[in-house]
């Protein structure tokens, strides 16, 4: 295979150091190279997802070394949508940093590079300690963007955001080290090869380690009992780190469908489906607390942190239920929950700038400027994210309601679905109306907002027209989507793709 | 052998738990790195315990010891020394900023007859 799949974490790892040596003192000239390792990113994101797309599982030896024994990069259609998904992500939520937030401290290009570098390294990865590395380079750059900016309440948040994840990285070591343990790989389709071997009297360890593992994932993905990070860093965070960050929790997701079903799937003998019975219950829960912290906030940041909880409740709810049809309908709300949350933010970091006094709390104040759009904006997002027609998250819950038809739990799933639902579309309901409608009525000075952010509203309006494509071409992207399901759940074929193919040997001699 | 290195790593992660509860930063720190050491030492003999055994194939040899979970501690170590610094260089802006190191901020919440008695730093700027 091409050196493509290497692309996305070589050019922003390349990218970073020249922003951070270079271009420090000049923030146009960091603008201009940020932006266009952006739209460079986007490309080969493309180029990559169009090489997935016939559902090939495409591997790249690092060092040329063959797979159980060296670090191996893996794409299928899975990782390249991913990819694409952050690189779409990066690229509009920049456009928004660029509009003044990157100015409020120093190396916010190097650190926004870095971070992408980790995201997609742990889309690529196929390696489990290959992955936790790729998770500490993209959580260091976000204690970096974290507190962006300072002031004391960003960086308490930040202090506790640090804590929380360094703990979770010890207990991914652990993990990591009660697996190896048993199985002697760290490759993940070795790992799925080697799990039915493990022998009855090693079982304990292999499940302790592997929800262990679950465990460090749930709190990238915030799900309830290990969700208290969120709400506060999100809603302390810069808007445009916030935004970003959107993707992070997906991260997870995508590491607990990855592994999940890939190792402790189907095959894995004692420990088939270990993650289900655990996964359910706490993903049900996080539904139920996000939509009760949405109609609890008091302030916007706050309403769209728990929007977020909310969607990784609904998201890994069903991805639990471990079909091919539930994770295709669970991709596709993945896909419209990533961008909807990050509008959110944005939206709610242009409010708060133009109520002095006020800020994004959810109290009703003075008219401020472009009051009408900025309405209208929140409109539109709060329909996508509570998931009420016509836009993306109707579908999307459409599929998962779809999906869940058939599972023996379906009546209790469908409910909590629609009733949390409903407990956000009275969240954002009570939401808009005191931030848009009873503002208009209140006597006292308009207050003038100096800025007009255009470019600010051109990344808030590419995101949303992100959401309208999504629901547009659902069909197209559906079909993709069970392909895509289909070939997870082929663990057999991945694992052969990974480690077969023994690579030409340097003297160019046939492998016998 | 086998029983010295498990309870160290208890105790260490023990010690490290019970400090990462306190309040204040810089307790706190001590007890992520104590953490880490038990992670650590735990990686490590995830490769099994073996005594004189070399780790690369020798001729005339028959037992050898796992090289891998040295290298990944060896990763770990590094990775973990560096948060370290962030989470300290983080904990003093954290405390330079907002006058306190409680970690979550309220200094009313705990009692600690010692608190009064350490001068804040905005107290120390004016007494300069």
């Amino acid at each position: 295979m091409s050196h493509w799949i290497i692309f996305p974490i070589l050019l922003p790892a390349l990218m970073a150091p020249i922003l951070l040596m270079g271009a420090r003192f000049d923030l146009v000239l960091a603008r201009i190279f940020s932006l266009a390792t952006c739209v460079a990113l986007l490309g080969v994101a493309i180029r990559l997802f169009l090489a997935a797309s016939d559902g090939a599982v495409l591997t790249y030896d690092l060092g040329n070394w063959p797979a159980p024994f060296g670090i191996v990069l893996v794409l299928d259609r899975l990782s390249a949508l991913m990819l694409v998904l952050t690189a779409v992500l990066a690229l509009l939520v920049l456009l928004f940093a660029i509009d003044g937030d990157d100015a409020r401290g120093r190396h916010f290009h190097a650190l926004y590079q870095f971070q992408l570098m980790g995201i997609n390294g742990a889309f690529l990865t196929g390696d489990f300690f290959n992955l936790f590395v790729f998770f500490e380079v993209l959580l260091i750059a976000s204690y970096g963007l974290m507190v962006h900016g300072g002031g004391p309440a960003r960086l308490k948040a930040g202090v506790q955001y640090v804590f929380i994840n360094l703990v979770g990285s010890s207990l991914f070591l652990i993990a990591v080290a009660m697996i190896y343990s048993v199985t002697g790989t760290l490759n993940m389709a070795d790992l799925a090869r080697q799990v039915p071997q493990v022998t009855a009297a090693d079982q304990a360890l292999l499940q302790a380690g592997s929800l262990l593992l679950l465990l460090v994932f749930c709190i990238k993905a915030a799900l309830v009992p290990v969700h208290f990070w969120l709400p506060s860093t999100y809603a302390k965070a810069p808007a445009a780190v916030a935004a970003l960050f959107a993707i992070m929790t997906k991260v997870g997701a995508y590491c607990i469908i990855r592994l999940y079903i890939l190792a402790f799937g189907a095959d894995a003998g004692d420990a088939a489906w270990l993650a289900a019975p655990w996964l359910l219950p706490a993903a049900l829960f996080t539904l139920i607390l996000g939509a009760v912290g949405v109609l609890a906030a008091r302030y916007l940041g706050q309403l769209a942190a728990f929007a977020v909880i909310g969607s990784m409740g609904v998201l890994l709810s069903t991805v639990a239920l471990f079909t091919p049809a539930s994770l295709s309908a669970a991709l596709y709300y993945l896909l419209h929950s990533t961008i909807a949350g990050a509008t959110l933010f944005l939206i709610a970091d242009l409010v708060a700038n133009r109520r002095p006094g006020h800020g994004d709390a959810l109290s009703v104040a003075p008219r401020f400027s472009q009051l009408a759009l900025l309405g209208g904006l929140f409109f539109i997002a709060a329909i996508a994210m509570s998931g009420m027609p016509p836009l993306s998250g109707f579908i999307g819950k459409l599929l998962i309601l779809d999906a869940a038809r058939s599972h023996p739990t379906a009546i209790g799933f469908w409910a909590m679905i629609l009733g949390t639902s409903l407990l956000v579309i009275v969240g954002f309901g009570r939401a808009g109306s005191t931030l848009f409608w009873k503002s208009t009525g209140e006597p006292g000075s308009f207050v003038d907002h100096p800025r007009r952010n255009t470019l600010g509203y051109v990344s808030i309006g590419a995101l949303l027209t992100c959401s309208v494509l999504l629901t547009f071409f659902a069909g197209p992207l559906t079909r993709y989507l069970d392909a895509t399901a289909l070939q997870v759940y082929d663990t057999s074929r991945y694992a052969d793709a990974v480690l077969l193919p023994l690579p030409q040997f340097i003297d160019g001699a046939e492998p016998p | 052998m086998e029983f010295l290195v498990a309870s160290a790593i208890g105790v260490m992660a023990a010690a490290g738990i019970y400090l990462m509860l306190r309040a204040r930063t810089y307790p706190v720190v001590l007890g992520l790195a104590l953490l880490t050491y038990a992670t650590n030492t735990f990686l490590f003999v995830s490769g099994r315990l073996t005594v004189n055994a070399p780790p690369v194939i020798r001729d005339g040899i028959t037992t050898y010891t796992d090289p891998l979970p040295q290298a990944l501690v060896l990763t770990a170590i590094v990775i973990s020394f560096g948060m370290t610094a962030v989470i300290v260089v983080l904990g003093l802006r954290s405390y330079l900023e907002s006058d306190t190191d409680q970690v979550d901020g309220k200094p009313e919440d705990i009692e600690n007859e010692n608190l009064e008695s350490v001068p804040t730093a905005a107290e120390r700027k004016a007494d300069q």
